[in-house]
């Protein structure tokens, strides 16, 4: 590689200064929610493996899950999944060669942030 | 690799504010990072004021006006004030543009400029394009031929020519390479929006005669998969290009070969 940092060369700042786009922020949400999904799955295999074990051990873990804050975990864990299936659909999309022009990609975008929003809503009135 | 912090020498610290021009009425107030080899000092962002009233329309000369009349060790890579050159790319409110046709009135309140993000700085705006050069020119940027060399020229016709609008425009100034995530975390492999449009335009000439070498070239796990479609190379590039999509049909091309 090219001798690129000759004098102890700074690096200019990216993170620090680079201004979210619409764009950026639908696809760090997908991994996001994808690697949250993970700790979520997990929360529930822990529920259902206490289960298994016996009742007084099923009743700490269900106090746990039903709390407040496990109910928080898991209506956020809802949306994840929605939102994490419903940009899969647009990758999908984008990977037929469609859609990568920005104003699509941003509709696209905002398509799946309401999309998720309401049927995590329609998901937590049914429930 | 991906680190969101910035190294212990590049923590930018603040810096001097200049004094405003004197009888100015129509003031902006411009923040510039600043960096020099001389001092061994950490970088830091300077305050200047611009007079608005007897400044042209564009980010680049509210620059020359200030290197000119406030501080003439600022230092910025500027030639053509067309937008042909690529040579002012840099940060401005955030975004990655040419300073040269970027209009003062399309950023709101303060301007804020830095160099082009995650690169070695040289000085002040200046930027080390060294690496990001190496990979344009790893994706041989050239008409490939194997067969005789016609009594004229190679030919082209008018559908095939058409192919090439959208991606021949790039002035390889490198605000979509440098606005990728991707490319900050993986910039030592992966080639980045800018080669790899380039590798495109070369892929679907219809005049080349090495695309296979092309696309194996290409195909790895690094120079071309790190794109993740986070588009902020088409958002942000100064001449309305889209490497995403580019990046897109190189993948695609890739599928249809073994499919």
């Amino acid at each position: 590689m090219a001798d690129v940092n000759r004098g102890n060369r700074p690096l200019s700042p990216h993170l620090q200064v680079y201004r979210p786009q619409l764009t950026s922020i639908t696809s760090i949400l997908t991994r996001i929610t994808g690697n949250a999904l993970l700790a979520g799955a997990l929360l529930v295999v822990w529920w259902f493996l206490a289960a298994a074990t016996g009742s007084a051990y099923f009743d700490l873990v269900d106090g746990i899950l039903t709390s407040w804050i496990g109910n928080v975990i898991m209506t956020l864990s809802l949306w994840a999944l929605w939102y994490h299936f419903a940009a899969g659909l647009r990758h999908l999309y984008w990977d037929t060669g469609r859609g990568l022009d920005i104003p699509t990609a941003e509709k696209l975008g905002k398509l799946v942030i309401a999309f998720s929003l309401i049927m995590t809503l329609i998901t937590v009135i049914i429930l | 690799m991906v680190q969101f912090t910035l190294p212990k020498n590049s923590k930018i610290t603040t810096g001097k504010t200049w004094p405003k021009p004197e009888g100015a009425k129509n003031l902006r107030k411009f923040q510039i990072y600043r960096w020099t080899p001389d001092d061994g000092k950490n970088p830091s962002v300077d305050t200047y004021f611009v007079d608005m009233d007897t400044c042209g329309p564009m980010m680049l000369d509210a620059l020359i006006k200030i290197k000119n009349e406030i501080d003439p060790t600022l230092s910025f890579r500027r030639s053509c004030r067309e937008g042909i050159c690529g040579s002012c790319a840099m940060n401005i409110g955030g975004i990655n543009t040419l300073a040269c046709i970027y209009g003062m009135d399309e950023v709101k309140g303060d301007v804020k400029i830095y160099p082009l993000p995650h690169l070695p700085v040289v000085r002040d705006l200046i930027p080390d394009l060294t690496h990001f050069y190496a990979q344009h020119a790893s994706i041989m940027p050239w008409l490939e031929t194997k067969t005789n060399r016609p009594a004229k020229e190679w030919k082209q016709s008018i559908g095939d020519r058409k192919k090439l609008d959208g991606l021949y425009e790039c002035v390889m100034c490198a605000c979509c390479s440098t606005s990728c995530p991707s490319y900050w975390w993986n910039g030592d492999e992966y080639l980045g929006p800018a080669a790899l449009l380039h590798a495109y335009r070369w892929i679907i000439d219809s005049r080349d005669e090495a695309t296979g070498e092309r696309l194996d070239e290409l195909e790895d796990p690094f120079k071309l998969y790190r794109c993740h479609t986070i588009m902020n190379c088409a958002k942000t590039c100064p001449k309305g290009l889209n490497p995403a999509k580019a990046i897109a049909s190189i993948k695609h091309m890739m599928v249809d070969r073994v499919v």
